[in-house]
């Protein structure tokens, strides 16, 4: 299949899947026994925190704790800050379109007597940092913004919230999961406290993830166990899926700069290129402001599971964000956060580049879309053809 | 996802098109996705002599359009007013459980576009469209919503699912 959706998972790089199978053959023994094995294992978690460490920038490898997933990280973080901080006040402040580990992890605090104050979008999808100032309470305890929307791609002004979060001292996390590896992400840089990231989106394996937790920030765990992850998080490490998402964020941060030009150029292309084979279609995404490997379009008078569908039989995998490809039915809440109408919002279309892809890809890719969609139209009740 | 017979009729869907001078037109919207689907109908001596669709929605309601348009093809009004939407939904040899509320859509879009003709016809004036639709309970204690197959609390008269009204007693 040729692979344009890339932000649902990446396959792993052949050096990281080397290390991985070297793990499986070799590497069993339970990091927290005491005998030389269970410390060798321990050391090679340490040296794959210590890579993920310098790929975000952390002072500290100790700042940087293992979880199974990006939404693990993402509960931790939010109901570990707000767990803690209780005493301090009850407020939080996200975005209207955060991804639903956000989302339901403060529906569920809210429930529990936590308030919310959730910001709205600008079309691009960005949140207003002057908003975010002026929602700011002595009760607000966190505030939660994504440093990328992983159906748009926008890029949040993470920098500048930070800078108001850093000056109010209130805690603040960002959901990195889908910039991590892709492009430079520094803690310091953009003052996040807490930060989510995952190794699927780097090329590492799926099952594996982390959480950025600032030294002297207040965190509650959310699995209690045993002293692993420096008290951050109990269980028995997965030692195997560690092992490949360090070699994946040693590799990222070495080859950071090509990769980041190798998806530009896909991008820039695919957008050139666009216009020649469909019309009617809105780009959801700003380009300069968004995932250099991500384009959100909504295509006019189709609807996007149907379009999903006929590129599949073409063999081109893509995603679809129409409320009939969702399970709940309903239009996606960051479409609408955006102001598109419901009819716009059925034919948007996600399309994600990776290292993996060509600038013939791309070629092939608008050509069966340009069939799909005529195909599509000519069935559609609301398309008038244009004499 | 889909089953072969469903996927065959996404791809090579029949009757797919307007029909310039239609006897009688159908046009429904999903309650739950707000998709759509128009039936055109062309009728000679009370029998369906040709039909057409044009719809907006998902494989499953692609499939649906074009399954029912084969069904209705060359019958009679009478036993074309006898179709369902289980009858579509049984044809495509079953549709995934979240699915089964498209092929309401046709079926509704066939009935609507019959009444259409007959309502120019006879020049009755159009009735209401049924919104309250009889169900039974299923085997087990479970009950869904005739309109979306959304399963419904115990006595519910409302399905908050597609937001119709249900008959009290179900
Ligand atoms: S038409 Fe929307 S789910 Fe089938």
């Amino acid at each position: 299949m040729l692979n344009l959706d890339h932000i649902s998972s990446n396959p792993l790089l052949p050096e990281v899947k080397e290390v991985m199978i070297d793990a499986v053959q070799n590497d069993y023994h339970n990091p927290s026994s005491q005998h030389k094995a269970g410390e060798q294992a321990a050391e090679k978690i340490e040296s794959a925190r210590e890579a993920v460490a310098r790929l975000i920038n952390a002072k500290d490898p100790k700042e940087v704790v293992f979880t199974s997933c990006g939404t693990e990280s993402v509960n931790h973080a939010i109901k570990g800050v707000a767990m803690a901080n209780r005493d301090k006040g009850n407020h939080i402040i996200t975005s209207n379109i955060e991804h639903n580990s956000v989302v339901r992890s403060l529906k569920r605090l809210k429930s529990q007597g936590f308030k919310l104050t959730s910001l709205p979008v600008d079309t691009n999808g960005q949140v207003d940092p002057g908003a975010v100032e002026e929602a700011i309470t002595d009760k607000t305890i966190l505030v939660s913004v994504m440093h990328s929307n992983n159906e748009i791609g926008t890029l949040q002004p993470i920098k500048e919230i930070g800078e108001i979060t850093r000056k109010k001292k209130v805690v603040f996390h960002c959901d990195a999961v889908d910039s991590v590896g892709i492009l430079p992400v520094d803690v310091q840089l953009l003052n996040a406290d807490l930060l989510s990231l995952a190794s699927n989106t780097y090329y590492g394996p799926t099952g594996v993830a982390g959480l950025y937790i600032r030294k002297g920030v207040k965190v509650f765990p959310l699995l209690e166990g045993g002293a692993q992850e420096n008290n951050k998080r109990g269980g028995t490490e997965n030692l195997i899926g560690i092992i490949g998402m360090g070699k994946a964020a040693e590799l990222a941060f070495r080859d950071m700069d090509k990769r980041l030009e190798h998806l530009q150029n896909l991008k820039k292309h695919f957008l050139a290129e666009l216009p020649k084979y469909i019309d009617e279609y809105l780009i959801n995404t700003t380009p300069d402001r968004s995932l250099p490997n991500l384009i959100s379009l909504s295509v006019k008078y189709i609807e996007g599971e149907s379009v999903m569908l006929m590129l599949d039989e073409d063999d081109i995998g893509i995603s679809t964000k129409s409320a009939c490809a969702s399970g709940s039915l309903r239009a996606s809440h960051v479409l609408v956060s955006l102001g598109l109408s419901h009819a716009d919002a059925q034919g948007t279309l996600v399309v994600s580049f990776g290292l993996d892809n060509t600038l013939q890809d791309i070629d092939r890719f608008l050509n069966s879309l340009k069939h799909t969609v005529e195909t599509l139209r000519n069935m559609s009740p609301l398309y008038k053809k244009k004499a | 996802m889909y089953n072969e017979v469903v996927m065959d009729h996404f791809k090579n869907p029949r009757n797919v098109g307007e029909i310039e001078d239609a006897d009688g037109i159908g046009e429904v919207g999903n309650p739950l996705c707000g998709d759509m689907m128009t039936i055109y109908l062309k009728i000679k001596d009370e029998r369906i002599e040709d039909i057409k669709f044009k719809t907006f929605g998902c494989g499953s309601a692609i499939a649906v359009s074009s399954m029912l348009t084969e069904i209705a093809s060359g019958k009679t009004l009478e036993e074309a007013k006898n179709i369902s939407n289980k009858d579509v939904a049984n044809a495509l040899e079953g549709l995934p459980k979240n699915k089964l509320h498209c092929s309401n859509l046709g079926a509704d879009a066939l009935h609507m576009a019959i009444q259409d003709y007959e309502d120019k016809k006879y020049g009755k004036s159009r009735s209401e469209p049924k919104d309250k639709e009889e169900h039974q309970h299923a085997s087990g204690d479970n009950c869904y919503c005739p309109y979306c197959d959304v399963e419904l609390g115990e006595s519910a008269t409302f399905c908050e699912a597609c937001q119709r009204d249900l008959e009290e007693e179900h």
